[in-house]
């Protein structure tokens, strides 16, 4: 990036004040609040709050709900970035054998991550309706009898599917971007040096790859840690008890739904912790492990 | 170790683009071909089909006794060296040398035995250990090479593999390329596109222009008897002269000067005269047989400079010695046996 030297450093600050104000107002203040209230309880009229240390997290984590919204929040997260990235390695995969240039494909592919995520998940609502969805209807002829609202597996296989196929489209540009850019000459080489399809795939194109895949694990994890909500809120609202309860939507469900306002600053304390870990991983990794 | 016989070999690509007519050729065993040509003519097409990288349109090849047109390139018994090297960037040295014969389930002894005694020859032993970004570009074409020899296959194929070099490292890997074969006898089909890497490597140079043979023969064979006026124009530097003129009666008339065509020269008509740069002396104007030319420039090459002039308003060039001064115009006579004559309509040599 250019770097641009200003004379007058208060035009300067001028300058990037208002996105200092949005992240100060919309981010900074709110985190202050949170990091206070998780050390705080109010009582139930809001009249009267007092400081109770530590105890907001010590219940937090004596409570079974919550532990069992980390256990669902593993295999969500794991199980979304999982699918979504073998579906858009497989399709990416089809695609740089079809054509090289294959945009047509592309461009169909990249739709879904343009529709809002609440519409996304509606739409899959619809598509797994017991009552009226048609994949309920052909599950049924199959033998088996879907209920998302009474089975925790079929409810998160729903959300499953729901939140990891916008990300699909995502995950597949930068893989075929990714394939593309590996020399057809490396392939051919390894194909004279005796290695079949397979082998291939397993022994030169994944390990070239790894770079794009590492960044689009951290992306997706991420994403199916935070950026969920709206498809668990469309679909099956945590539900059925509790089953896809992950850690974001259990903060809303206790804050603003339960409004309680102790434990769910706590909750997003956690979360915090989370992203800050994640994201220190991220940097300390693409540094060292995933280059060649 | 084997021979290779091309048999009407042909490649049209999908869209139609026909890429080569039809190729008849037969490498010895043990021969080392250079086939070259301009950009675009066909060569990379041909050794790719060689390698099995390309499907074969019509024809076939054969790798020894076998028909290979539809054997994968596993199968083929062959190792090629690519233009960009193609090494692994994830693999050190030692596994890049190791990974062909690790898919072919060998020994792991007999692997250590055969990537030590490559990297001995090739002296890469100290690099073994790193990945090919921390290797210059004549020690991963070194590796590329290595990457070739231990698999012992019945032949090379090199496509443009110095390309990537700078012109000095060029020329002595072009030197270790030539001991390398000698030594190891292997039959080896070499692309380039620089005439003088053919002339220096090949045992048999095949000339190729847009998707045909236009000659086939050792590199003084088509340095001294150029088949066409394009093999005349590509084969040699400084670049033979194409000068047209007017046979009669056995000689030919270009502008004023009147040259003796050789005793087997029948054509009437226009011809095309080639000459050698090196193969024109100065003389004193008006000497018997001698060419007029007008200087245009010249170029200084230190042992020698070239002097490129007009002569009856067509472009001629001279080389002489760097002693020699040289002013506005001067004349030049072919000496004798220099003269290559082709038809001026088909191209082809007529003496
Ligand atoms: N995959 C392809 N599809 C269609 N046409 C192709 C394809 N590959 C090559 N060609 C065409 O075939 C002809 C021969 O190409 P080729 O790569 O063999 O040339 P080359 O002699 O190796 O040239 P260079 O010296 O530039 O490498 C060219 O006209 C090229 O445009
Ligand atoms: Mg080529």
């Amino acid at each position: 990036m250019k770097r641009t030297l200003f004379r007058q450093r208060a035009l300067a600050y001028l300058l990037i004040a208002p996105q200092l104000a949005v992240t100060a107002i919309f981010f900074l203040w709110p985190t202050g609040q949170a990091i206070v209230q998780s050390f705080q309880q109010e009582d139930a009229f809001g009249l009267h709050t007092s400081w109770v240390g530590l105890a907001n997290y010590r219940a937090l984590f004596s409570d079974p709900t919550y532990i069992q919204a980390l256990g669902v929040t593993v295999v969500f997260t794991v199980a979304v970035t999982l699918s979504a990235l073998v579906v858009a390695l497989l399709l990416a995969l089809a695609v740089d054998r079809l054509v090289r240039s294959a945009t047509v494909y592309t461009t169909l592919l990249v739709w879904p991550y343009a529709v809002a995520p609440a519409v996304v998940g509606v739409l899959w609502w619809f598509l797994f309706n017991p009552t009226i969805g048609p994949l309920p209807y052909v599950l049924e002829q199959m033998g088996y009898q879907w209920d998302h609202s009474l089975h925790g597996t079929d409810a998160m296989i729903l959300v499953v599917i729901a939140a990891a196929w916008p990300q699909v489209s995502y995950n597949f540009l930068f893989f075929v971007a990714g394939l593309q850019s590996i020399p057809a000459s490396m392939r051919e080489a390894a194909a004279i040096d005796g290695a079949g399809p397979a082998k291939r795939f397993f022994t030169i194109t994944l390990p070239l790859l790894s770079p794009t895949t590492f960044f689009l694990a951290v992306v997706n994890l991420v994403y199916a840690m935070f950026n969920t909500f709206p498809v668990i809120h469309a679909t099956t609202q945590g539900g059925p008890a509790g089953a896809t309860d992950i850690l974001v939507f259990k903060v809303y469900q206790d804050g603003f739904v339960a409004l309680n306002l102790g434990s769910s600053a706590a909750q997003s304390v956690v979360l915090l912790v989370i992203v800050i870990a994640l994201t220190a991983i991220q940097f300390g990794w693409m540094e060292r492990r995933v280059q060649y | 170790m084997a021979a290779i016989t091309l048999e009407g070999v042909g490649k049209t690509y999908a869209g139609g683009v026909d890429a080569l007519p039809s190729i008849d050729l037969n490498i010895a065993d043990g021969e080392f071909v250079v086939l070259v040509g301009p950009s675009g003519c066909g060569k990379s097409t041909l050794l790719r089909m060689i390698a099995g990288l390309e499907s074969v349109t019509r024809g076939t090849i054969r790798i020894g006794e076998r028909v290979v047109n539809t054997v994968e390139p596993a199968e083929r018994d062959i190792a090629m060296v690519f233009q960009n090297y193609a090494l692994y960037p994830h693999m050190t040295v030692r596994q890049n040398l190791a990974y062909g014969l690790k898919n072919r389930k060998m020994a792991k002894d007999e692997i250590a035995r055969r990537v030590d005694e490559a990297a001995k020859i090739l002296e890469i032993g100290p690099y073994l250990d790193r990945k090919p970004k921390a290797l210059s570009g004549g020690q991963r074409q070194r590796v590329a090479m290595g990457r070739a020899i231990v698999r012992e296959p019945a032949a090379f194929l090199f496509d443009e593999p110095l390309s990537n070099l700078d012109a000095k490292l060029r020329v002595q890997m072009r030197g270790e390329i030539k001991q390398l074969q000698a030594r190891l006898g292997t039959t080896s089909i070499y692309v380039t596109h620089d005439q003088l890497e053919a002339m220096t490597l090949a045992h048999r140079l095949v000339v190729l222009n847009a998707g045909r043979i236009e000659q086939v023969g050792t590199p003084l064979e088509v340095y001294r008897k150029p088949a066409s006026t394009f093999v005349a124009a590509f084969i040699g530097s400084p670049a033979m002269s194409l000068l047209t003129a007017e046979a009669a009666g056995g000689v030919a008339r270009l502008g004023d000067a009147t040259l003796a065509l050789p005793a087997d020269v029948t054509a009437i008509g226009e011809v095309v005269l080639g000459l050698r740069p090196e193969d024109l002396t100065p003389v004193p104007a008006g000497t018997e047989g001698a060419i007029p030319m007008t200087v245009s420039y010249i170029e200084e090459l230190g042992a020698q400079r070239l002097i490129h002039g007009q002569t009856a308003g067509q472009g001629i060039v001279c080389a002489v010695p760097s002693d020699v001064e040289v002013g506005a115009s001067l004349a030049v006579l072919p000496s004798s046996g220099a003269l290559h004559v082709f038809d001026a309509k088909s191209g082809r040599r007529v003496n």
